[in-house]
């Protein structure tokens, strides 16, 4: 298993379409990361436009840790398109190469060589991830300073405290990074039924379009399946960013206002991975390899 | 000599498609077995089944004694094959692809013999260099170093010479006879091509839609005294008339063309000439046939499939 897990993160690595996605990455995060540091001034007071008659704001505002809450708002939902394209190339890949046969005429099991594959996948998007959180969190914090964070919601805003914020981004990048494993799953497991890489590309990225709209439609015959969407979960990392209050409204540190939605789609989102990779290898121990 | 393959009784179906047929043969160890059959003869997918890429819909399959279902690692650890293309990554060199594959054998490979394989082939000049920059043949050669750096006992070669030219099969042919001679591999290879497989094989078996034809030595199969002459003249139609009309008349085959087509001994080649001469055919040729749709046409006249006469 491990030869094999070696084997398929040489060959993900060794792809030049493996980079495509570290370079749009890089890519976006740096036009942002100018466009703020150029004219941030002007988009903070866009931001604060509602508030600003109302409250004093002292401080930089503009800091590392909020750029990175706007980085990661915007690129999140663009992230599963990336890593699709790695994901749903994973078998597909193989078979419109022709080396699928060729590996399974090899001493290995089917079910090894299914884990081994998703596993790599896996590994790729956690490397993705990792990549952003550098460039989207380290850099930013090195370029925009670090200060208190401000974050807006719906119906009201949270001030969450300097030294309180780091301990945050290291869960909610590891939460995107179970989230973005489910897409890789679902891209995986797509990726079992066409002998080229487009069809489950676009299926993947398809799904999660249809999916997100689902999950974001207030429209009552589709809140019954909500719950059960991952799209819907996907966004829980922001649930990381509030904090609670004690009966006196003031912020008590160290806590998370909604532990448990967070709980919620974690098991969600792991229950999508299982199903996805057990259908994976329970089909694949069946399929006829023609290509 | 026992038997490396056995196989009883198999059969696949793709939905209504009956693709091999209750079909049986053996390879015996030491072996060059030819596999021929036309394109859709169901060769590729026997193949395919005796490397455990397409699960049989009955019968039974053993490789080394031991039965593929519930011995497939074992089994194929000692299997070295090229299944029709050579795919492999073209994004990587030939020494990554062969040092890749050799990974997912159970043996440890040491650099020196990825480039000895890489040698044998003649591409260790080309290691480095990316695959995506190799000729057919070159990535043809690469597959088969692939299929032998484990040093597999039983090599499985599906349509080997597919898309190579002149001095690649060639090559290739060499290189079967040099694996079967220097090396005592035993080898199954595939094709279309009845003049490539009678070079090499020691044993074959013919099959047509998914149904053994004949199967047996290269030496029984071919009768070296009976051959298939294809005549063409002037008038094919008033020749065929009067070679029915005459003692000829046995030699006379069923015919998928206009052209004239017997079978007869070679001695009486002169003779039949003389024949139609002096009964005023004009000949424009006169050809013995060499091509495995001749060789059909031999094994199944009489629409009867012929049971293996050899064992």
């Amino acid at each position: 298993m491990w030869k094999l897990l070696q084997i398929e993160l040489f060959k993900i690595y060794r792809r030049p379409r493996t980079y495509i996605a570290f370079g749009a990455i890089t890519a976006m995060i740096g036009i942002i990361q100018l466009g703020l540091k150029v004219d941030g001034k002007e988009y903070m007071e866009f931001v604060m436009a509602d508030l600003s008659s109302s409250f004093q704001f002292e401080g930089n505002l503009l800091n590392g840790y909020f750029v990175c809450f706007v980085l990661l708002n915007l690129l999140l939902v663009h992230v599963p398109l990336l890593i699709s394209l790695i994901a749903a190339d994973m078998i597909s890949g193989e078979a419109n190469m022709g080396t699928l046969r060729l590996l399974l005429t090899k001493p290995i099991s089917r079910t090894e060589f299914i884990l081994a594959k998703f596993f790599a996948a896996a590994i790729y998007t956690l490397t993705l991830l990792i990549w952003l959180a550098v460039l989207a969190l380290f850099v930013s914090m090195a370029v925009f300073g670090t200060d208190d964070m401000f974050v807006m919601k719906n119906y009201y805003a949270v001030q969450i405290s300097a030294d309180d914020v780091f301990w945050r981004y290291v869960g909610a990048f590891g939460f995107a990074a179970l989230a973005m494993t489910t897409v890789a799953a679902l891209g995986f497991f797509l990726s079992l039924f066409a002998e080229n890489s487009i069809g489950p590309i676009v299926a993947t990225i398809s799904v999660i379009i249809v999916t997100t709209v689902l999950s974001t439609m207030s429209v009552p015959i589709f809140n019954a399946i909500k719950p059960y969407l991952f799209t819907t979960h996907m966004v829980t990392w922001k649930e990381f960013f509030d904090e609670k209050v004690d009966a006196e409204n003031n912020v008590i540190k160290g806590t998370i206002e909604n532990p448990d939605r967070i709980i919620t789609s974690v098991i969600v989102l792991s229950i999508h991975i299982v199903v996805f990779v057990g259908a994976s290898i329970w089909i694949f121990k069946k399929k006829d390899v023609l290509s | 000599m026992h038997d490396i393959i056995r196989v009883t009784g198999l059969t696949k179906r793709f939905n209504e498609l009956t693709a091999v047929n209750d079909l049986s043969f053996s390879v015996k160890e030491g072996d060059v077995y030819g596999f021929l059959g036309q394109n859709g003869a169901g060769k590729s997918t026997t193949i395919r089944m005796l490397l455990t890429l397409i699960a049989p819909t009955s019968g039974e399959i053993e490789l080394f004694g031991k039965k593929l279902s519930g011995n497939k690692n074992e089994i194929l650890s000692q299997i070295g094959a090229v299944i029709e293309k050579p795919d492999v990554y073209k994004y990587l060199s030939a020494y990554e692809n062969l040092k890749l594959f050799a990974k997912l054998s159970d043996k440890k490979i040491s650099h020196q013999q990825l480039m000895d394989q890489l040698e044998m082939v003649g591409l260790a000049h080309r290691a480095k260099d990316k695959v995506r920059t190799f000729s057919q043949g070159m990535k043809q050669r690469l597959g088969i170093a692939i299929a032998l750096v484990h040093k597999p006992k039983l090599i499985i070669l599906d349509e080997p010479t597919n898309g190579l030219d002149p001095q690649g099969i060639a090559d290739i042919r060499n290189l079967i006879l040099h694996l079967s001679r220097e090396r005592n591999k035993t080898i199954l290879v595939s094709s279309h091509l009845l003049s490539e497989i009678e070079q090499v094989a020691t044993r074959m078996i013919i099959i047509d839609k998914g149904r053994k034809l004949v199967e047996g030595s290269v030496a029984e199969l071919f009768d070296p005294a009976q051959t298939l002459i294809e005549l063409d003249t002037f008038n094919n139609v008033e020749a065929k008339q009067k070679i029915s009309n005459s003692n000829w008349a046995a030699s006379l085959q069923s015919s998928r063309n206009e052209l004239v087509v017997m079978k007869l001994d070679k001695k009486d080649i002169p003779q039949l000439h003389r024949f139609l001469i002096d009964n005023n055919i004009d000949v424009l040729s006169l050809q013995p046939r060499h091509s495995l749709e001749d060789y059909f046409l031999q094994v199944t006249s009489g629409n009867q499939h012929v049971e293996a006469f050899t064992n």
